[in-house]
């Protein structure tokens, strides 16, 4: 007999394996829900107690690393921040994230992610070599932290292509994720690579074939707005095409600190231990000499 | 090229729609609200007020860039709808081309009826 605080929940789940060719179909079970259990929880169950072949892929349980992500209740999100009682349903139907291909049940295979990701140069561009042979710490003030601050939070989960109508419709766009990837860095005032970037994003499928439907903002997890970021990219483009655009040199390193000594302060002894081992070095050259 | 020059050209002929369709607006459908405001302009819907404009020079220039921009500004949003239901290269310019050629010639027709209009 079940608790009275646990629910008995079907989940309604995706089933599908590329490797064996069969037909996509649904699966269900019962699982036991009490208050606190999220959908991620209820896969483990029934990996664990009711089916062990049932695939998903989860990490951390949450909300951080961004592997869990499916569509639950016919709307994407992470199976481990979604409680199965706020769904408010008897069944939970879990699908495969939509617009990548299936690998396995609710396993998408998300290389299309990765390789737009990757091909906006998601790094800071510099033209000088202060990134290579790094001398002090780069200089930013807090606003200009703010103005990138909430696109640097994307966990990569994918949630966004899932429910980009864009994406559904054009393979080749490069995707809600990727535009605000590439917005995270242009407004990075230690950034200097909107040149570098305006080839891959000034195309046909690059940020132009972005409708603006909002999709993407409205399934993040982590309340990045890539709606936002792509609108705020195409203002930087044509800005540059029109040659209106601010042209402003990239963060400067911080000066060295040097506080001005305080009277009231008495000066440091000199390093002794220095002093010792000098003197035993040059004793040591002496005699080799 | 870029395509924000495409888009950029592409907004830019839309604000021009607007202003020209708020003219016509204002000519053809709100003779009363002007006639409000001091500027009476007769009867602008009289079949002779119609010819009359139609061998005005200036009304002319302005029904020519209207075609153009209307031209521009449809036939960029139909490129951006079939793009992005094409996914190879070829297809891409193919499409390109012949939208160009296609508002090419639906300007040199329209240009030739305002002219023929204007000058018959």
């Amino acid at each position: 007999m079940l608790a009275e605080d646990q629910k008995k929940v079907v989940f309604r789940i995706f089933r599908f394996n590329s490797g064996d060719g069969g037909a996509p179909r649904f699966q269900e079970y019962t699982v036991p829900v009490q208050k606190g259990m999220t959908v991620l929880d209820g896969l483990v169950y029934i990996k664990e107690n009711l089916d062990g072949t049932i695939a998903y892929r989860s990490s951390c349980r949450m909300g951080i690393c961004g592997s869990c992500g499916m569509i639950i209740n016919g709307f994407p999100q992470l199976a481990c921040q979604t409680q199965i009682l706020h769904l408010e349903s008897q069944v939970v139907e879990v699908r495969p994230l939509s617009n990548y291909p299936v690998i396995k049940d609710v396993v998408p295979d998300l290389s299309s992610l990765m390789r737009n990701h990757t091909a906006v140069r998601p790094y800071i561009i510099r033209l000088d070599d202060e990134k290579e042979r790094p001398t002090r710490e780069y200089l930013q003030s807090p606003q200009e932290l703010e103005a990138y601050l909430q696109f640097a939070y994307c966990i990569k989960c994918g949630l966004c292509l899932a429910a980009c109508p864009t994406v559904a419709t054009d393979a080749s766009f490069l995707g809600p994720q990727a535009l605000a990837a590439a917005y995270r860095y242009i407004a990075d005032s230690r950034d200097s690579g909107m040149e570098a970037r305006a080839p891959i994003l000034d195309t046909p499928h690059g940020v132009w074939r972005c409708h603006f439907a909002g999709a993407c903002t409205e399934a993040c997890p982590k309340g990045v707005d890539p709606a936002l970021a792509i609108q705020l990219l195409k203002r930087a483009l044509v800005l540059r095409t029109l040659r209106l655009a601010r042209v402003q040199a990239p963060a400067p390193v911080a000066p060295p600190l040097a506080p001005a000594p305080r009277p009231d302060i008495p000066k440091a002894p000199e390093p002794t231990v220095a002093l010792v081992r000098e003197q035993k070095s040059e004793g040591v050259e002496e005699r080799r000499s | 090229m870029r395509e924000s020059i495409w888009w950029t050209v592409s907004i830019a002929c839309a604000v021009v729609m607007v202003l020209l369709l708020s003219l016509h607006m204002g000519i053809m459908h709100l003779a009363g609200l002007l006639n409000v405001l001091g500027l009476n302009l007769g009867d602008v819907r009289a079949f002779s007020a119609v010819v009359a404009r139609g061998k005005n020079p200036v009304q002319m220039v302005v029904y020519v860039i209207f075609l153009a921009v209307a031209l521009y500004h449809g036939l960029y949003g139909l490129r951006g709808i079939l793009l992005e239901v094409t996914q190879n290269r070829r297809w891409e310019v193919t499409i390109t081309g012949l939208l160009f050629l296609a508002g090419i010639a639906a300007f040199v027709y329209g240009t030739y009826v305002t002219v023929k209009t204007f000058t018959g």
